[in-house]
């Protein structure tokens, strides 16, 4: 038990447990899940689809905050390649045909690219602090994006585009299963070859991993491509989800609630381990507690409170203090004498 | 070595005098930098609309941006320290909506006014002690505040209310003049908030403390000092401003609305790096904020004068802001291969 306990996975897994619970015992046949016309249809499955463009960008935040960074630009390119993919559609004279929206697309995750590597740029070679560095972009992308909408919302009808958010493949929503594979090919790529022991290595310690030959800059790089191009991705399957091209509305905030799933999901701000699963786990955790909210019938002003005292619980849960104090107060229920040792404060060096 | 070699050829142009000034006070080159461009910036835009620098315009820069300026004096305290509080534009909101909402309920502003600020301070407090006694990151830790206060102006009202009391409106209606030049109560606080904040980073105990700790978080602990009530105050002091720049704000509208400035906080980053204050910590100055706004304010009035689309404004600024990082960064590179 106490094994189970210590496991890093412990927390948020129960966590997720503890919604879906909740979620069944208030309304019931929020885990029915049924199958008509050879889909599936259900809140869970819902939870699964919506949670597509989430899951994308925090994957990339997840290797991002890795090499000890933070990619706040995730939204704004979100919002520049969807309004590079529908306006590439809405001009074309053919907006129905696969060819045209996979062009479009195409066109989309190529800029997003190009911010990745914008991003990884400043932070790798210029050495620019990450938070400032993608700051540039946060603030200068949504421009971009309205720009190129014109300042307007552009809506496209087009079945192929709409297929990416809305549409099935076999029994499974297809959004869901682009995350599925943006997943596994992360998971492969970094558990399975050195990149990902390397990766974690630049985020721990940067210094001692140059010295001992590991090649940061292409490491940190990569993150940030990785980062601005599975952004690029999300921000379709949003303008897909809509039809619509909202250079406002895309993405907005998403690069808090990336940050925070991925600290939901264990790992650190501070870089060093990562843990993708984790980070699946602090995904559905949050697009769960958005249903939640709602089912609940609390008014969705309200949600951000809602989040508000998420984040303080989980940071709280966190925090190496309230272990302290827990500790203490268990053995002296326990023993019933002296308090424990307390650990000596650390010092930051 | 090169830049040694780059340096001595620029050093024999200059007088010795000007030499030693810049080395000793090399950290204050980024806001001189910040300084020329809003000259740059405002004899360019004199040039070309041949209007530009009235009586009437830069009056209401200072109008235009009070709560700007508010906000960035606090969030100087906070980078200088090395942390960074991302609640300041929904604890405007919050503050902003609670002002209105208790105006119109009939509450005595001699009560509603000093409330707002303390619930501004209050959310600056939390976030203090979740990052000093909880060793939460700053980030998330105003993350959580952000999302707190955000929820909560929500909570008291979803639409806009009107402000209708005099007392109020006065703040923002009155106009002390001399010739054209006029300045407005609020335009007067955000001034007194300036001269405050800097004389506090310069001129105290506590502001010196709050240079030692962005400095060297654990230097400023060995010397006695004591960094963990400095670090909860910075954000007390932030939040406080934030629930000020609410109050001036709903003043300048007339109005408390609840979507009132999301990604001010970013603005606010923006103007604070740009007149000078690094990110890391350790360096930065309240007046350098203070021209880090207005080059912020002018840049939007330009566009505006230009009559092109405002999000031109947010592209500008964040290009202005990547040059200050890179000059920045050059900077600091530079002291670093002195040593």
């Amino acid at each position: 038990m106490t094994r189970l306990m210590k496991h890093r996975l412990f927390w948020p897994v129960s966590c997720l447990l503890a919604l879906i619970i909740l979620n069944t015992v208030v309304r019931p046949q929020f885990i029915k899940i049924t199958v008509l016309d050879g889909k599936l249809y259900g809140a869970p499955i819902d939870i699964l689809r919506q949670s597509a463009p989430l899951m994308l960008v925090s994957l990339g935040m997840t290797l991002v905050i890795a090499t000890r960074g933070i990619d706040l630009s995730v939204g704004a390119v979100m919002a520049i390649s969807g309004a590079v993919t529908l306006t590439i559609i809405d001009g074309s004279s053919s907006p129905g045909s696969v060819g045209t929206v996979l062009m479009a697309m195409a066109a989309g995750v190529a800029l997003a690219f190009a911010f990745g590597v914008w991003n990884g740029f400043l932070v790798a070679v210029l050495k620019i602090q990450p938070i400032i560095a993608t700051l540039v972009l946060m603030m200068a992308g949504r421009g971009v994006a309205l720009l190129i909408t014109g300042g307007f919302i552009t809506t496209v009808v087009s079945r192929p585009l709409k297929y990416v958010a809305s549409g099935y493949l076999m029994f499974i929503p297809f959004a869901f299963v682009i995350a599925v594979v943006a997943i596994a090919v992360v998971a492969v790529v970094e558990r399975r070859t050195a990149l990902g022991v390397l990766t974690e290595a630049v985020g721990i310690n940067p210094e001692a991993s140059r010295l001992a030959g590991v090649r940061s800059r292409g490491i940190v790089f990569g993150a940030y491509i990785a980062s601005g191009t599975l952004a690029g991705i999300a921000g379709i399957i949003y303008s897909s989800n809509i039809m619509a091209a909202d250079a406002n509305a895309a993405g907005e905030l998403i690069e808090l609630y990336a940050i925070l799933a991925v600290v939901l999901g264990g790992t650190s701000l501070l870089g060093g381990k990562f843990s993708i699963a984790g980070t699946v786990i602090g995904v559905l955790i949050i697009q769960t507690l958005d249903s939640t909210v709602l089912f609940l019938g609390v008014p969705s002003a309200d949600k951000p409170v809602v989040f508000a005292l998420v984040v303080i619980v989980v940071v709280l849960v966190q925090s190496p203090r309230v272990h302290r104090t827990a500790r203490a107060v268990l053995r002296r229920s326990r023993t019933g004498g002296p308090p424990a040792r307390t650990e000596p404060q650390k010092v930051s060096v | 070595m090169t830049s040694i070699v780059a340096d001595e050829r620029r050093g024999s142009a200059l007088p010795a005098s000007v030499r030693t000034f810049l080395s000793r006070r090399s950290s204050l080159m980024p806001t001189f930098a910040a300084l020329a461009i809003f000259i740059v910036l405002l004899v360019g835009a004199q040039l070309y609309f041949g209007n530009f620098i009235t009586p009437q315009n830069m009056s209401s820069l200072l109008l235009d941006n009070a709560f700007l300026l508010i906000l960035a004096v606090g969030m100087t305290f906070v980078i200088v320290t090395g942390g960074i509080d991302l609640s300041v534009g929904s604890v405007l909101a919050l503050t902003g909506i609670l002002c209105a909402k208790l105006l119109a309920d009939g509450v005595s502003p001699y009560l509603v006014v000093p409330l707002t600020i303390l619930v501004g301070a209050a959310v600056g407090l939390v976030i203090g002690v979740l990052v000093q006694y909880f060793d939460v990151q700053p980030f998330i830790a105003s993350l959580a505040g952000l999302f707190l206060a955000r929820g909560l102006a929500y909570v008291v009202s979803l639409k806009s209310i009107r402000v209708e009391h005099s007392g109020v409106l006065w703040l923002e209606s009155t106009r002390f003049s001399i010739g054209d030049w006029y300045i407005t109560p609020t335009g007067i606080i955000a001034l007194l908030v300036v001269l405050i904040g800097a004389f506090v980073m310069v001129a105290t105990r506590f502001g010196r403390t709050v240079y030692a700790v962005g400095g060297s978080e654990s230097s400023a602990r060995l010397m006695g000092l004591n960094v963990g009530r400095t670090k909860v105050l910075v954000y007390v002091i932030s939040g406080t401003c934030g629930g000020l720049a609410g109050l001036v704000l709903t003043a300048y509208s007339g109005a408390g609305y609840p979507r009132n400035g999301i990604g001010t906080e970013l603005d606010v980053i923006a103007a604070v790096v740009i007149g000078g204050t690094l990110l890391s910590g350790g360096t930065g100055y309240v007046l350098g904020s203070m021209i880090g706004v207005f080059v912020y304010g002018t840049i939007k009035t330009v566009i505006s004068f230009l009559g092109a689309e405002q999000s031109w404004t947010r592209i500008s600024i964040g290009l202005l802001l990547l040059l200050f990082i890179v000059v920045q960064r050059v900077i600091v590179f530079r002291s670093e291969s002195r040593r």
